[in-house]
């Protein structure tokens, strides 16, 4: 009767023990550091500029449209709060992680992918590399690493955006903004902002491994795979913003 | 004269991927010196049955015994020291298209634990990598390719940079993927070639999967001059045919086993099919 749950209940476990050797195979020799620094830059350096550019248009847009909204208060003054909470908490971590899951857990995907069908996993196996500590492992530390950073950024890039909206359109002092911005934000909202980007890299590394390693079917199945890649990965990045919001509401 | 050690051997192994039969209940047997030639239709099995003797997949049942291991119960880094000892090439030839030719042929010397402790035993006296990956792709007349990368060579050089990644450790055991597939007769030959080379020099145990008959019929009937560097009809006396045999497999059955001569004498269509084909 519930023989339609075995299949998804059986890739999910699938999922769970591939990211829990990947996870331990970080503690465990050999370590591919070149490989490591390979994908930091392939990452978190070729998705600067595009993290960079978003962060920039949300912190615009939330500047603008909330001014409007916060006038009839005569509270535009205190833009710089919602833009802070806004990015730091929420929008930052989001829109970085889809975006950097749209680039790379489709670029892991592929790659990996192409490598399976074209038998460079089978090879690699033969000859004495265990894939996941190769290929995994490296893209899962280098995710975990940069991912943080990133948002970081386009956090403070949002900022900025929000900061000349306010400045140069709405007119608010420079000191004013950037006080009301930082004083909004507690302890709390960083681990949030900062946590969230550490969850979504290890869904965007793991989904774009799984779905490679798993590619069947030649190139048809690599293209296949890509796309299912980024679907799953932004999925659970929503499905984990929201739990994690939850939580962090929870203790707040 | 007591048999040699069996270098491989499948016991009743079945393996199924859903409802298709990859091995279905196969037995077979490989001893030092031997070559298996294994023909069958796409899908048939080959190439599963290469994997499962590799540990790359596991069956449902059945136990296989590589060098007189059984390799069901190891681990993935236990069936490494055990790889260390067998040569694959594979049907896509399966070269890291991120690596130089010499990379790749230096690969299984630099990853191979095993290879990698021996080294280390042997101190300074083992050759280094850069000599013997040069002399592996020398072995494939492919000595001047070292910094080019995969996907500027040939398929046929791609294919002969394969065998010289499969053959630089010196395995005891090789396994060839359809080394001929998709190759123009000539080049084709040309591969077929170097495998008897290397079985002039080396004698490795070998299982050949492939779609021609003709790759069979030369592995068992002909012999690799060095003198002349060319292949030559073996003769009488030197002939390879008692320890050339031949195999054929259908939806994973190993339907056939048996020297050239029992094939030419088969009487079942599938299997003559593949005959039929030599003669085409």
């Amino acid at each position: 009767m519930l023989d339609f749950l075995k299949l998804p209940v059986q890739k999910f476990q699938d999922f769970i023990l591939l990211g829990f050797s990947a996870a331990t195979n970080v503690f465990r020799s050999p370590h591919y550091s070149d490989d490591v620094f390979l994908q930091m830059d392939a990452i978190g350096v070729g998705s600067l500029p595009i993290v960079m550019m978003i962060g920039f248009v949300s912190g615009v847009i939330m500047a603008m449209q909330m001014a409007r909204a916060l006038q009839t208060y005569g509270a535009e003054g205190e833009v710089g709060k919602i833009v802070s909470v806004a990015l730091v908490r929420e929008l930052g971590p989001l829109l970085t992680a889809l975006l950097v899951a749209g680039r790379n857990s489709s670029g892991i995907a592929s790659e990996i992918g192409s490598m399976r069908v074209t038998e460079q996993i089978d090879a690699m196996r033969a000859l004495g590399t265990d894939p996941i500590q190769k290929l995994v492992t490296p893209r899962l530390i280098a995710t975990a690493f940069v991912l943080p950073l990133l948002t970081v950024i386009a956090d403070f890039i949002g900022l900025i955006g929000g900061f000349l909206i306010a400045r140069y359109l709405l007119d608010i002092p420079t000191s004013q903004y950037w006080t009301s911005a930082w004083q909004i934000l507690e302890y709390n909202d960083l681990a949030q902002g900062l946590i969230k980007p550490f969850v979504f890299a290890i869904i965007i590394a793991m989904v774009g491994c799984f779905y490679g390693l798993r590619t069947t079917g030649g190139t048809q199945g690599v293209g296949k795979a890509t796309t299912t890649a980024v679907v799953v990965a932004d999925i659970w990045i929503f499905v984990f913003t929201a739990l994690i919001g939850r939580i962090f509401l929870y203790f707040a | 004269m007591s048999p040699k050690p069996a270098v491989l051997r499948l016991e009743d192994v079945s393996l199924f991927f859903g409802d298709t039969a990859g091995l279905d209940h196969v037995n077979f047997e490989l001893r030092a010196g031997e070559t298996r030639v294994l023909f069958g239709e796409a899908g048939a099995g080959k190439t599963t049955l290469l994997k499962v003797a590799l540990g790359l997949l596991k069956p449902d049942s059945g136990k296989v015994y590589l060098f007189g291991q059984d390799i069901g119960g190891m681990t993935e880094q236990e069936l490494f020291d055990v790889r260390a000892r067998v040569g694959i090439l594979f049907q896509e030839g399966g070269l890291f298209d991120s690596l130089t030719i010499a990379e790749n042929v230096a690969y299984p010397l630099l990853n191979q634990r095993v290879l990698l402790a021996e080294a280390a035993a042997n101190g300074g006296t083992q050759r280094p990598v850069e000599e013997r990956v040069q002399e592996a792709l020398n072995f494939v007349e492919l000595g001047q390719t070292l910094e080019k990368v995969p996907s500027e060579l040939s398929g046929g050089m791609r294919r002969r940079v394969g065998i010289a990644r499969a053959v630089v450790t010196g395995p005891a055991l090789l396994l060839y993927d359809s080394p001929t597939a998709g190759l123009d007769p000539i080049t084709a030959n040309t591969i077929i070639a170097l495998l008897l080379k290397e079985r002039e020099i080396r004698n490795t145990a070998t299982v050949m999967v492939t779609h021609r008959y003709l790759d069979g019929h030369l592995m068992a009937n002909f012999r690799y001059n060095p003198s002349s560097g060319k292949m030559e009809r073996a003769s009488r006396g030197q002939s390879e045919a008692a320890t050339v045999k031949f195999c054929v497999m259908k939806n994973g059955l190993l339907l056939f086993e048996g020297t050239e001569a029992e094939l030419q004498a088969a009487q079942d269509p599938y299997v003559r099919k593949f005959l039929r084909h030599g003669s085409s």
